[in-house]
């Protein structure tokens, strides 16, 4: 069933409800035991409530009705009673986003200061829910402009009424295209980019444009000037034994567009990647090109592009959407370009002293050169002292997450760095447990630098008219989770 | 203004709901003062407070006690003080003086306006919990505005508050009306689904129209909200959505020409059918072909409802499965997770028909990327996509065979998905990447989180037992583990190695001094009793068993149940490997302290059945005790084959991350079409047959049967009827053989239906045998009859059952006279249950052998109809129905559908169920459909409580059951669904 959610809750972290939207009558009320007990203060809704269950099995299990007791009060807060008293009250908190209480299920996800709950009774469809959660907090960021937080969500709570009733209907998620919704989802807070001020008129033919065959994009824009950038941005993912071995590495790439092209334009987007050049040589009886090619392990794509003509001519064609969007997701796991190497030494010289020498390498092209390095080295919880010496960058010690940060703000390619530091502990009595070594994790971003070895080939715009557009590339990498054990 | 929504939140408090009915009709008293306030030529902003304090003083003059309360709640927030400042202060000021208030003040420029911003007050205070439905008059007043915004904002009230005020919700039924009509088809979707968000009756017949009518708008913003609206509708009344052909309507918009309207169409009819029993939305091939159209132009949204609805179409043959396959295989490519597990859904569920290995091979191939892509979602998406990798795995291990690293934990991953992980890494553990994943284990075995930590020790132990060369590797990470002498990981270490001393025995005891080493930071239960079944079972071999064990016996009336239970085992053990003194004088305080001293009935009952067995025979106490035990295995493959099948149908939902069946956690509210309330409390209240039946304790079956099953399993099971003579009453009550054996001396006496055959007279070679079980008197026969086909005589005929889960087994010799070729004869054979059961779940096959003089032995299969069993004094009182019913977890509860079933007569059908001892208690009626209650009884006090729903004359029957033995009910399904054909 592609039921995603009967009731969706936003609550802050105390467990206060700050806005809450009920979609099926069948949560809310998960055992009603007033449609019993005749203590019912509202016979609507008892009726409604009692309607199905065959009376002579209204009474449930025990279990069920203590919550049931145990919450009393208002039919309503009933979900985000249990919620508050069965997940954030207990130990459970964190330990499963899925958890089933009474007869409903409860999905939960924290997002800054915010609980999301999907309440459910049915068999409901789990990643489409928590899919939905996603999708609306980045629609509800780009509607506050930023940051999705309690403030935010006080301060907004009439539109997120008005969104929450038109992305979902009866629980099935609805278009959820922040470009078309802005259409004609107008509060006063929001201007759409596209008009100076905001009419309380809808755009005519907004509806069509939601439930049309490209109901990501509006017809009839226009740019002065037409251009296209692509942002290139990856992460790499390493995990690295203590002895140097490489345990697991992978690169997750994003490809950001940022379209300002006017009319209804037909792209088309080349990579290095060796299928799609296989294929492209076999079609065009061609020999393929010669050149670093990559395998892209998996590719994920934006609803714009054409899944179908991907699989049989593996060529990225699509209908962008207006404005910034993320256009495809790959992964590679083979012939990773790692850009650092960290080559950690830690002695623990008797109970109260440890020594701590990194070494860090980059080897990345020598005209390259890498922003916002950080090395976390871990420390035992009893670290008293420290002392640094590095060849480059400042370190100190971070008592609140047991590390030494190591921050380096620029870092030239093919070159090494080293950070030694000598660290004292408290000696504590009786602690038997031997200090277990988190890993060595590393933050950073190399503009102009691929771990995959990506490229972009070419990108092509048809629009009817024919206009020139000028395109934009940039590659950046980043540290995923880069983690060093040791 | 985004900013300015937060102040309704400060400004909204107690004891101002008349101030709030008073704005919301303000909107002519402002203009009036405008004028007032033109007159006076006082500046706009001063208006508003003009207003106000002219309302407040025209109210207060009067007296009326509400308005005098509004009045005292602007005074008492300062307003007059304010007033008076500003008035002082002039207006320069105003704005900083009144800084809180400025909203106030700022309220009206419009009418509508300001009715806008009152309704966003009584929609911020519903927000936080407050009951602002008195004010649902004044709310419905601002309705029919030409102001989008203001309508939306009183249907979200109308949505909430409609219920409470059924009478005054009709007030909107105009509006709802005449916005369905309206120009602008936002407004016109816009009513139509609310009205379906109002679950008020009234509203609902008022419904109709609209409905029909936006069914067919020219508007496909329209048509797909319609089409939502008819689920509603029907989740409201179905009876209504059928009368009014909105089925229909609703079916032909699956050929509407938008994607979107097509999507809707299909979760609306999809989810019809989930809470129908008659077939309502069947996917032809027709319709197929269309699905697969829409799928590639809808939205993400629409694609996971296509691909969740095509997942319930069967495909006819290979090559359609294929196609399905291909058609559906681009969408394992998109970036929305939901379109990618439904795919993979109906991929795997298309492969079963797959014949062609290649394609089968290069589908697993192309699904694994996206598998493992998935990975790298959120976390709350990674552990939605791990519990449907773990079927997936237990399915097609294939799959992701070579992907075992992606599943390495990173230190940061939230611990459920650890938890996953592991469970997945052990699973594709393989004796190629054993050692990797070793090194894995032992890492995460020094990690922080306790409970990951000993599930990662307890992966090395199921990798033991799982893979058999690499079991020594695994025991020497176990050690090197057990060295490090954290306590929790040897606990757990001891435990698993209990597991692989199991599994591998006789090989690796040499390791047990070193276990002996950290015998006494043991304190979990479950290790201490791990630690002593090893000392039990290899108290030959250590030298010091006897003293290992009497430091444990110190404590034994203080030890939990599992311990003393597995002390009293072991100590019998060491007493029967070593009968010396020393031995000798623990069992007889075990034995002590175990019969006398305890008030657990398990471990009493258990120490007796050793005491009496140690003193009438020590050596058949030898053979009872020290027994082979049968060999263990990995459990991590645990879910059985049908269970997973119906897990994979339902990649993505929630009953794939629970691994349940959707019926044992979905309640049963949406199961049944609804009926009025209270007509059908009426009818269950007088629908109860009054006829005095014994009742049936519910609690007691369930306990004594969870007692001889532990004692079945904690005993060696190759022995289990020795010794009869010492206790006779026990055994016997537990098998259930106090009835008496009555031989039946009438054998060809028997008649009745034509029996089914089977063994034809092609196989048989001329002899054709027809049988069935029945039950007769409260005995069980076996009903058989025997045609000779053949040329000769046949005599000497012979019959013997095979082990089954019933443990049926012939009462007597079979009696046939010899048969003259072409005679028949036919004959009762008594049979008599629980005699040799064979273990495992319960299942219905019965293997028949028979013999004659003049041919080879025939072997047949027959099954076994469950309500054979059923006893006479199965009946229940409705009280004790309700009783059972109650106590009975809801996991205890079985629903199943016999599609091709028909009931025809109500009253034929509870006969016929009367005679198969299956009672009927009593009836209701549920919209077309009529709900029965029945009770059944087996032996050893098994109750069943049953509901049947069915719509008399219709195909298509719910059974659903409640029992406290699970096992049985695959068996019992397929005997009523005997019953009912």
């Amino acid at each position: 069933m592609p039921v995603a959610a009967s009731a969706i809750y936003f609550l802050n972290l105390r467990g206060d409800v700050l806005i809450n939207r009920l979609y099926r009558d069948d949560v809310g009320y998960v055992v009603p035991y007033w449609a019993w007990s005749g203590r019912s203060r509202d016979p609507g809704r008892a009726s409604v409530v009692a309607r199905g269950i065959p009376s002579i099995l209204r009474e449930r299990p025990m279990e069920v009705r203590s919550v049931e007791l145990k919450m009393g009060g208002r039919p309503r807060g009933n979900m985000v009673d249990a919620f508050r008293m069965h997940i954030m009250q207990t130990k459970e908190l964190g330990t499963c986003p899925v958890r089933q209480i009474g007869g409903c299920s409860f999905l939960y996800m924290r997002i800054s200061n915010v609980y999301i709950v999907i309440v459910v009774s049915s068999n409901a469809n789990v990643a489409c829910a928590f899919k939905f959660v996603v999708e609306a907090v980045a629609l509800f960021k780009s509607y506050f402009g930023g940051a999705f937080d309690e403030d935010a969500i006080r301060n907004n709570f009439v539109l997120i009424y008005e969104l929450l009733d038109e992305i979902m209907d009866f629980g099935y998620p609805q278009n959820l295209s922040p470009e078309i919704l802005k259409l004609y989802i107008t509060q006063e807070g929001v201007r759409s980019p596209f008009s100076s001020k905001p009419s309380d008129k809808p755009v005519p033919n907004a509806t069509l444009q939601v439930t049309g065959a490209v109901g990501w994009r509006r017809e009839g824009l226009v740019y002065k000037k037409n251009e296209v950038f692509l942002d290139i941005v990856e992460s790499v993912n390493l995990l690295m034994s203590s002895k140097g071995s490489v345990l697991r590495c992978d690169v997750t790439g994003k490809i950001l567009m940022k379209c300002f092209l006017s009319g209804m334009p037909d792209l088309k987007l080349g990579l290095n990647d060796k299928i799609g050049l296989e294929k492209e040589a076999q079609l065009k009886s061609r020999p393929a090109k010669s050149g670093k090619t990559i395998e892209l392990d998996d590719v994920t794509f934006h609803q714009c592009v054409n899944l179908t003509r991907f699989n049989s001519e593996k060529t990225v064609s699509f209908v962008p959407p207006d404005g910034e969007f993320e256009l495809m997701k790959y992964r590679i796991t083979e012939g990773v370009n790692l850009p650092f190497r960290v080559l950690p030494t830690i002695k623990e010289l008797g109970r109260t002293r440890m020594e701590i020498n990194v070494k860090v390498k980059s080897v990345f092209g020598a005209k390259m050169f890498a922003l916002g390095v950080v090395v976390k080295v871990p420390v035992p919880k009893q670290t008293a002292k420290t002392s640094f010496q590095t060849t480059s960058g400042k370190a100190k010690y971070n008592a609140s997450i047991d590390s030494l940060v190591w921050k380096i703000r620029k870092f030239p390619g093919q070159t090494e760095a080293t950070m030694s530091a000598e660290v004292e502990l408290i000696s504590t009595m009786g602690e038997k447990k031997s200090w277990n070594r988190p890993p060595i994790q590393m933050e950073f971003q190399v503009p102009m630098f691929t771990a995959s070895g990506l490229r972009v080939r070419f990108l092509k715009v048809w629009e009817k008219s024919g206009y020139n557009t000028v395109e934009w590339v940039r590659y950046i990498t980043r540290a995923g989770s880069y983690e060093i054990r040791c | 203004m985004s900013g300015h929504d937060s102040k309704y939140f400060s400004t909204t408090k107690k004891g101002e709901i008349p101030e709030l009915k008073e704005e919301l009709n303000s909107q002519y008293k402002v203009s009036v003062l405008t004028r007032f306030a033109s007159l006076c030529d006082l500046p706009r902003p001063w208006i508003g407070s003009c207003a106000r304090i002219q309302i407040w003083a025209r109210r207060w003059v009067p007296g009326a006690s509400a308005s005098r309360s509004a009045g005292l709640g602007l005074f008492s927030r300062g307003i007059w003080s304010c007033w008076e400042m500003a008035f002082c202060a002039g207006t320069a000021h105003f704005s900083v003086v009144l800084g809180p208030n400025e909203l106030e003040f700022a309220e009206f420029s419009a009418g509508s306006d300001k009715r806008k911003d009152a309704v966003k007050k009584v929609i911020a205070a519903m927000t936080v919990g407050k009951d602002v439905s008195s004010l649902f008059t004044d709310v419905v007043n601002c309705m029919q505005t030409e102001n989008l915004e203001l309508k939306k904002l009183v249907y979200l009230y109308l949505i909430n508050y409609a219920k409470s005020q059924p009478d005054l919700a009709i007030l909107a039924v105009n509006t709802f009306v005449k916005d369905s009509q309206d120009s602008n088809p936002l407004i016109r979707a816009l009513a139509v689904r609310t009205m379906g968000c109002i679950r008020v009756d009234k509203i609902t017949e008022y419904l109709c129209d609209p409905l029909q009518r936006c069914l067919k708008d020219d508007d496909p913003y329209v048509r797909k909200t319609a089409a939502i609206c008819v689920a509603k509708l029907y989740d409201i009344n179905a009876e209504l959505v059928e009368d009014r052909g909105f089925l229909e309507a609703l079916k032909d918009l699956i050929s509407d020409n938008n994607p979107m309207v097509v999507a809707n169409a299909v979760a609306a009819l999809a989810e019809i059918q989930d809470s129908s029993v008659r077939p309502i939305f069947e996917i032809t091939s027709h319709t197929l072909s269309k699905l697969l159209t829409a799928l590639n132009e809808c939205t993400e949204w629409g694609q996971v409802f296509i691909l969740d609805s095509l997942s319930r179409y069967k495909a006819a043959d290979a090559r359609e499965a294929e196609n399905i396959v291909e058609r559906v295989t681009p969408r394992l490519q998109h970036a929305n997770c939901a379109v990618v597990l439904s795919a993979v859904k109906i991929i795997l569920l298309q492969m079963e028909l797959i014949t062609s290995t290649d394609v089968v091979r290069n589908l697993c191939k192309k699904m694994a990327p996206p598998l493992v892509t998935l990975l790298s979602a959120e976390p709350e998406i990674q552990y939605v996509a791990l519990r449907n990798i773990n079927l997936i795995v237990q399915k097609r291990p294939t799959i992701l065979a070579h992907e075992i690293k992606v599943f390495f934990c990173k230190y940061n991953d939230p611990i459920y998905v650890k938890m996953e992980k592991l469970e997945i890494m052990i699973k594709l553990a393989s004796d190629r990447n054993i050692d990797q994943v070793l090194l894995e284990f032992k890492e995460y075995a020094t990690e922080v989180d306790v409970d990951f930590v000993r599930k990662a020790v307890r992966a090395i132990g199921r990798c033991a037992i799982k893979l058999e060369r690499a079991a020594e590797r695994c025991i020497s990470v176990l050690l090197e583990l057990i060295k490090i002498k954290v306590n929790y990981v040897v606990q757990e270490a001891i435990i698993v190695i209990k597991d692989i001393f199991r599994r591998y025995p006789n090989t690796y005891e040499s390791i047990i001094a070193t276990l002996c080493e950290s015998l006494d930071t043991l304190d979990e239960p479950e290790a201490k009793a791990s630690m002593i079944w090893i000392i039990g079972e290899y108290a030959e071999r250590i030298d010091n068993a006897d003293e290992l064990l009497e430091s444990f016996l110190e404590t034994f009336p203080e030890e939990p149940a599992l311990v003393q239970l597995q002390l009293l085992t072991a100590t019998v053990k060491l007493f029967l490997k070593k009968p010396t003194e020393g031995p000798q004088q623990m069992i007889q305080a075990v034995l002590n302290n175990a019969t006398v001293e305890t008030d657990n009935p398990d471990l009493r009952d258990r120490a007796y059945i050793y005491w009496r067995l140690l003193s009438t025979d020590p050596e058949a106490a030898k053979d009872v005790v020290l027994a082979e035990k049968p060999v263990i295995s990995d459990d991590s493959n645990q879910l059985d084959s049908s269970l997973l099948d119906e897990l994979l149908a339902n990649i993505s939902t929630l009953s794939s991350v629970y691994h349940k069946p959707p019926e044992s956690f979905v309640s049963r509210v949406k199961a049944a079409p609804r009926a009025d309330d209270e007509e059908f409390a009426d009818t269950a209240e007088t629908g109860y047959s009054e006829s005095p039946s014994q009742g049936v304790d519910g609690a007691s079956p369930s306990s004594s049967a969870g007692t001889s099953s532990n004692v079945h399993v904690k005993q060696p099971a190759t022995a289990s009827p020795p010794a009869p003579a010492a206790m006779p009453d026990l055994l016997g009550d537990l098998m259930g053989m106090d009835n008496a054996i009555v031989p039946v001396d009438e054998p060809a006496a028997s008649s009745g239906p034509p029996l089914p055959v089977l063994l034809p007279s092609t196989t048989g070679q001329g002899l054709q045998i027809s049988a069935q079980l029945t039950r007769r008197d409260g005995q069980i026969y076996y009903d058989i009859s025997f045609e000779n086909g053949t040329q000769g005589v046949l005599d000497g005929f012979m019959i013997q059952f095979n082990k089954n889960s019933f443990g049926l087994a012939a009462g007597e010799a079979l009696q046939v006279p010899p048969l003259q070729p072409g005679a028949s004869t036919r004959t009762l054979l008594l049979m008599v249950p629980f005699q040799n059961i064979s273990p495992g779940a319960p299942t219905s096959l019965l293997q028949v052998a028979v013999k004659n003089n003049q041919q080879p032995v025939w072997y047949f299969n027959d099954k076994i109809p469950l309500h054979v069993f059923f006893g006479e004094d199965g009946k229940m009182e409705r009280a004790g129905f309700l009783e059972g019913w109650k106590s009975l977890p809801d996991d205890h509860e079985f629903t199943k559908e016999f599609p091709s079933s028909v009931i025809s007569s109500i009253d034929a059908t509870v006969e016929r169920f009367a005679a198969s001892n299956v009672f009927f208690i009593a009836k209701r009626k549920n919209a077309n459909m009529d709900v029965l209650y029945l009770s059944a009884k087996m032996p050893r006090g098994i109750p069943f409580l049953i509901e049947i729903t069915a719509a008399v004359g219709a195909p298509g029957v719910k059974c659903a059951v409640k029992t406290p033995n699970k096992e049985m009910v695959p068996v019992f399904f397929e005997a009523m669904e005997a019953l009912t054909k």
